[in-house]
């Protein structure tokens, strides 16, 4: 993966505008939301529940090229390759993600407050650190700057507003792996298919809760 | 059979109009309609076939926004409800007041079948205390009608839909007749564990009831029972109970059920009814008001073709309100009829709910298994501390029941998001093992429970705001009381209590009722606005649904519950809906009406 130069510069220049430092109490608002929110539909309230759904096709969506990889490696940071299961990115959660910040609701307009000028940030602090886009760093690096921001009780007080971001956006990535078949392959739901009767827990189930 | 439009009903005579489809307007058409007479229903929403537009077997991520709730489908994207919520486009209502605590939100569904569709299918018989509620204690108001008056109809209505329970003959949580119940499931390990911890507690847990087909229904037997002497009624609820597939342990049942095993009224009211050739339905009728005879009786309704505008007129020999409560409470009061009491409108409940849940460490990393069950409701808790309350040491005077509920359900967006309280906050490789490990792990504890009557809640005519189609809308005046307050407050320590006693953490301490109390209508159990007694001064019908005033004007949905059980209503809704038709029919036949 390699970041288009001009498309970088470009973003960069939008992160270093709009979020200053890690010291940044609350992150600037997002012009960008006022544009979904205008006059933008959404699925209404009598969608099709038959037809085939796909990122973009309810509502345009927002991120470029470099914001994609961006978002990619913060998925796979997250959610990576392990002896179970792929990387996020590869089953589709980056197109997830860009659908759930560009949706015309309420909580989508919110998260997108958060999770766009959040991507900034983070792009901002592999620069300051590293001198390097966040997608081009190595995994020490990566970590580096996770670790600052991946629990709310660990954090310094000025990076409180980075750490919601990266806790919503793990909740996010987790929503967007955990639906798909080879995240619920990973998590072990083996339902959703049709029985002739429902048997309950099986004895070893009953035998290590206790109940048996 | 069939479904026409308003311009083919103005060239009909009809017996009886019934306004609304749902679980009310269902079981009205279905009894009248299997006796032979003519019925006309209005649906103020679209037509709706749940066999070709139910998403069966689907997954979130096909989803957009991984199925999660928005203001256009607030119960998920593949929630069966179309053109409803808590907002309807078009067809607002208003608020007395500022103070979210002080209003009341409405929703609504405009479909065919309404809220049927999605509804979650809890089946709970009122009990002998539920109808005397006042005698007991003081408070709210007696029904005109005792526990063994509607007995003979939960029987039908349980038959009919089918009903999955069992008869543990707990106090005010009656028994079913020996036949009526189908089996219940078996439970999940995180019901046996509440089932085994809330014990130590004195808190019972028994099997729910749910109207959801946990095997077929007996064709053979049934027909007979519910239509006794009518062969062809018998014959087309035999043939149409045979086009009914028993429950495959998927899908949850808020999507509806394309293969009709658990009860909306377009899977299980509508189709032998329609089998009958006696009921007319028009879709997207949006009526207006009742209209008057000279003789001060009912005329028929005046409703406005949603596609068109333009306004129709039918007229009947009786006319029945199964709009929903406050829908039926808002044409009634647009029509300026039936109200010489001045009860319309007034003793608006919904049911109090507060919610609490955990996380089991004992439920963590079991081995893998098909948790779906039947969805909701394999066991529950029923209200069980009546002589504590009556001797005054609760601090409240009614009960609740809790629903819970956990294990491996289908992902969506709440797996594995919110872990940071249980694991710190991680990412990576340890991430994973922590979403493995937690999955199926939460056990959640929904406490319903009964709302007394008050003077505080009620429903007028907004003077200036009108719907889109010039109709004037509801404005709703909401205030809880100290009961439904104290009530809260005790669901939220009492779940916190077996959550503990299950060796489980939460990430919160239990909060007071204020705070832990849903907003009035979140629970959708909304009934009152025309309540039935037997004083004409002091309400609106009889306990027939049967205006004083108007006696060919009857009211068959939750509108004319003169209290509101911890029971969730639509079973009794049911059951009130066919005792006032079996009424009709009497009516009918002696020519009085």
């Amino acid at each position: 993966m390699s970041l288009d130069r001009r498309t970088t510069l470009k973003w960069m220049f939008a992160a270093a505008a709009s979020v200053p430092s890690l010291g940044s109490v609350t992150f600037a608002a997002d012009p960008l939301a006022r544009d979904v929110a205008a006059g933008q539909a959404g699925y209404g309230t009598d969608p099709d529940l038959i037809k085939e759904w796909k990122p973009g096709g309810p509502w345009p969506l927002t991120l470029g090229a470099a914001a994609r990889l961006t978002t990619a490696a913060l998925c796979d940071l997250i959610i990576p390759a392990d002896d179970v299961s792929p990387a996020a990115s590869s089953v589709g959660v980056v197109e997830f993600i860009d659908e759930w910040i560009s949706a015309p609701y309420p909580q989508q307009r919110t998260d997108r407050g958060l999770i766009l000028p959040g991507l900034q940030w983070i792009e901002a602090e592999a620069q300051g650190r590293f001198g390097k886009a966040f997608p081009a760093l190595d995994q020490a690096q990566k970590e580096a700057i996770a670790n600052d921001i991946c629990s709310a009780a660990k954090a310094a007080p000025n990076a409180a507003t980075a750490a919601r971001f990266f806790a919503r956006f793990r909740d996010l990535t987790a929503g967007g792996f955990y639906t798909t078949p080879v995240g619920m392959k990973d998590i072990g739901y083996v339902g959703n298919v049709s029985l002739e009767r429902f048997d309950g827990p099986p004895k070893e189930v009953l035998k290590k809760v206790g109940l048996a | 059979m069939s479904f026409i439009t308003a311009a083919e009903a103005d060239k009909n005579s009809y017996d009886v109009v019934v306004v609304g489809s749902g679980a009310a307007g269902g079981q009205t058409a279905y009894t009248l309609t299997m006796d032979g007479v003519r019925v006309l229903m209005l649906e103020a929403g679209r037509n709706y076939t749940p066999a070709t537009e139910t998403p069966m077997l689907r997954t979130n991520d096909e989803a957009p926004l991984r199925g999660a709730g928005t203001p256009e489908k607030p119960f998920g994207f593949w929630d069966a409800t179309i053109d409803g919520g808590w907002q309807v486009p078009g067809e607002p209502y208003t608020s007395d007041s500022d103070d979210p605590a002080r209003q009341f939100v409405w929703w609504r569904a405009r479909m065919l079948g309404g809220r049927t569709n999605h509804w979650g299918r809890i089946s709970l018989r009122n009990g002998p205390y539920d109808f005397k509620p006042y005698t007991r204690d003081g408070l709210g108001f007696d029904w005109p009608m005792s526990y063994d008056d509607l007995a003979p109809y939960y029987d039908k209505v349980e038959m009919l839909i089918g009903v999955y329970g069992a008869n543990d003959g707990l106090e005010n949580t009656p028994n079913s007749p020996p036949g009526v119940l189908l089996p219940p499931p078996k439970p999940r390990v995180s019901d046996l564990l509440v089932q085994q911890r809330a014990r130590k507690l004195q808190i019972p847990v028994i099997a729910g009831h749910r109207a959801v087909l946990t095997q077929a229904l007996d064709h053979k037997r049934l027909p007979q029972l519910l239509h006794p002497g009518n062969h062809k009624a018998q014959q087309i609820l035999a043939a149409d109970m045979q086009k009914r597939a028993a429950c495959i342990f998927a899908t949850p049942c808020g999507r509806g059920c394309s293969i009709r095993a658990n009860y909306q009224s377009t899977t299980v009211h509508l189709p032998p009814a329609l089998d009958t050739g006696n009921l007319h339905i028009v879709t997207d009728a949006m009526v207006r008001a009742v209209t008057k005879r000279a003789d001060g009786s009912a005329e028929g309704v005046i409703y406005i073709d949603r596609k068109t505008g333009a306004e129709h007129r039918v007229k009947a020999r009786i006319v029945v309100l199964a709009a929903s409560a406050l829908e039926s409470v808002r044409i009634l009061l647009n029509s300026g009829v039936a109200n010489g009491s001045g009860k319309v409108g007034k003793y608006i409940m919904d049911t109090v709910g507060a919610n609490f849940s955990g996380q089991v460490p004992l439920l963590e990393s079991l081995p893998l298994h098909n948790e779906d069950g039947v969805d909701g409701l394999h066991l529950y808790t029923p209200w069980w501390l009546y002589k504590e309350q009556l001797a005054g040491k609760l601090g409240f005077a009614r009960g609740y029941h809790f629903e819970f509920g956990g294990g491996r359900l289908m992902p969506g967006m709440g797996t594995a998001a919110g872990l940071e309280w249980l694991n710190g906050g991680t990412y990576g490789k340890k991430f994973k093992e922590d979403a493995r490990r937690y999955y199926g792990s939460f056990v959640g504890f929904a406490g319903r429970g009964e709302m007394i009557p008050n003077d505080d809640c009620y429903a007028e005519l907004d003077p200036k705001v009108k719907d889109k189609f010039g109709i004037p809308v509801l404005r709703f005046f909401w205030k809880w009381s100290q009961h439904e307050l104290g009530q809260a407050a005790h669901m939220q320590k009492t779940a916190a209590e077996i959550i503990d006693a299950m060796g489980g953490r939460y990430s919160a301490q239990p909060q007071s009722g204020d705070k832990a109390i849903k907003q009035g209508g979140i629970i959708i159990h909304e009934v009152g606005g025309a309540i039935m007694g037997n004083d004409p001064a002091k309400s609106v019908t009889n306990s027939y649904g049967q205006s004083w005033e108007m006696k060919n004007l009857f009211i068959t949905d939750g509108a004319t519950l003169c209290s509101n059980a911890d029971k969730n209503p639509t079973l009794t809704i049911m059951a009130l809906a066919w005792r006032a038709s079996d009424h009709m029919l009497s009516l009918m036949k002696r020519k009085e009406l």
